[in-house]
């Protein structure tokens, strides 16, 4: 309860942890905010199929609230004028505020537990931070935004919150980097997805390290680190210790 | 003329159309050549049975082909200034235009499928021609700091909306080796499904090195797109070069030639080894090795 777990991908595509938990969170029963900032629902909704979890009828039952980004950001530029009541979540885009207020102002709304709802625990999930900058929010807007999300959802409501970023020492991307670096820290749950070393793999598509952040909550505490290499399939993802991959065995 | 231009860009594409469009006969073919070796569909009846496959560089295409075909241009200095009634977008105008353009053809001609009168059979393809440059007002080219860094990803994610509720598809041209700053290419490839370079070996030292001595450049394959699956279909091939000739642009494997030479000095076997380091490069969707495994 109350976690902030980190999604990180480094030289490869960490989207695979995304669609993991969106399936683990609803499957559970937890009621969860999407903030989908790259792909349209139908991808979520094929894969998470495929994974055994309907979208739609998530959707439906009011267990998920889906914010799609792309469609957000269209109807905030090409669509009629906005309603004073229902400020678009993507307000920034255009250039009349400069912080990530409204996006907030929809999570809460969309977490805030509502008559009758019968649901264990909100989630806030995001896919994925890093495209807020590109779009021209300013780093602290994005970490202002985070911090708020974390005492809301986090603190009052006793939810998780699940983050996607990326990022690459070699990019110089300095904004990028101060986020992430940021994030780490205030992170309870690390998953670093990395792609190899060595290059391109065919049988390991890269590795992954779980990183505990017991020094956050206990003084003298150590983070644990595991690290495991995985391959994706259709389905499915496996896990399997460095070096142990049932191509080599 | 339409001289081949041989120089470092990136390419992208959503979808697996290629585009057809361009203000006139002379860019049509400069776009064309390049991505040749995608497979092409056309509305218009032709005879031609490898149509789309093969172009002759040293031609320009027939006015009576370009006629035929339903078409739309977008030259920046030729269009009217932003429509008063739209809102401030906070955008370097010539992309704000573009994008207006963009998204008039796409409800005009029912490409969204909002107008039930008008079923599309079609994809319509989008070609947009370096863009990043000063051509359409943006100074990411020449600056490392740019007036304003964001609006070629603010475009680009724009467009990535308008395409994804759209039937089109879109492939761009970036002239890559002019945009200093590492962190916008970066954000580019980010927002982009698919990201092609090619490299062209004028003017650097691959020119003559021999392991290079039959191709013009490399095919580098940076990312691709992974929707709507949790995997993605990555070839095992990663090394890849072009080949262009008057009628034909080819992308083939690159491969080590047999070393067959009797006295094969330490020196040589290094410099082969030291471009085989560039070679291994892997899909930036999977993973790029950073260090090279010597024996």
């Amino acid at each position: 309860q109350g976690q902030f777990v980190l999604l990180r991908d480094t030289r490869t595509d960490g989207s695979f942890l995304v669609h993991h938990f969106l399936s683990f969170y609803l499957r559970a029963g937890c009621k969860v905010c999407f903030v989908a900032l790259l792909q349209s629902f139908s991808h979520y909704s094929i894969v998470a199929q495929k994974l055994g979890v309907s979208l739609a009828a998530a959707k439906e039952r009011g267990q998920l609230v889906f914010l799609e980004g792309l469609k957000s950001c269209l109807d905030l530029l090409f669509g009629e004028e906005e309603q004073p009541g229902q400020p678009s979540p993507l307000q920034f885009l255009s250039g009349s505020c400069s912080d990530l207020r409204a996006l907030f102002d929809f999570v809460r709304v969309s977490l805030a537990p509502a008559e009758g709802d019968s649901w264990k625990g909100p989630v806030l999930l995001v896919d994925d931070l890093s495209v807020l900058l590109s779009l021209g929010a300013a780093p602290v807007a994005v970490l202002d935004f985070i911090h708020y999300c974390r005492v809301s959802v986090c603190c009052h409501m006793k939810g998780n919150i699940v983050v996607l970023v990326h990022s690459n020492e070699d990019s110089e991307d300095e904004e990028n980097e101060l986020v992430v670096n940021s994030l780490c820290h205030h992170s309870d749950l690390i998953l670093w997805a990395e792609g190899l070393a060595t290059g391109f793999c065919k049988d390991v598509h890269g590795q992954i390290k779980i990183i505990k952040r017991l020094s956050l909550r206990q003084a003298a505490g150590q983070d644990l680190v595991q690290t495991y290499q995985y391959k994706i399939q259709d389905r499915n993802v496996t896990f399997f210790a460095r070096g142990l991959s049932s191509a080599v065995l | 003329l339409p001289a081949p231009l041989l120089d470092d860009s990136y390419g992208k594409e959503l979808g697996d159309e290629t585009a057809a469009k361009s203000e006139d006969f002379q860019d049509s073919m400069k776009i064309a050549w390049r991505y040749q070796n995608l497979p092409k569909m056309e509305a218009s009846p032709t005879t031609h049975t490898k149509f789309g496959h093969y172009y002759d560089v040293s031609k320009k295409m027939s006015p009576q082909l370009c006629q035929s075909v339903k078409w739309h241009s977008f030259y920046l200095h030729e269009e009217l200034s932003l429509e008063p009634k739209m809102k401030a977008w906070n955008m370097n105008s010539g992309y704000a235009r573009l994008l207006q353009s963009i998204q008039r053809i796409i409800s005009q001609e029912g490409f969204d499928g909002s107008d039930p009168q008008k079923k599309q059979r079609n994809v319509l393809r989008i070609g947009i021609q370096s863009l990043g440059s000063l051509l359409w007002g943006d100074d990411v080219c020449c600056s490392d700091t740019p007036e304003d860094p964001h609006s070629l990803t603010k475009f680009l994610y724009v467009l990535r909306g308008l395409l994804r509720k759209s039937l089109s598809a879109c492939i761009i041209t970036v002239p890559a080796h002019l945009i200093q700053n590492k962190a916008i290419m970066g954000r580019v490839t980010n927002l982009s499904d698919m990201v092609v370079g090619l490299e062209s070996f004028i003017g650097s030292e691959r020119e003559t090195n021999p392991l290079y001595k039959d191709y013009h450049g490399l095919v580098h394959v940076h990312q691709i797109p992974r929707l709507n699956s949790l995997i993605c279909d990555v070839s095992d091939t990663k090394d890849l070069a072009f080949r262009l000739k008057r009628k034909q642009f080819t992308i083939e494997r690159l491969h080590l030639p047999p070393d067959l030479s009797d006295t094969v000095s330490r020196a040589s076997k290094q410099d082969l080894a030291g471009s085989a380091k560039l070679l291994s490069s892997g899909c930036g969707a999977m993973a790029i090795g950073k260090r090279h495994l010597d024996f």
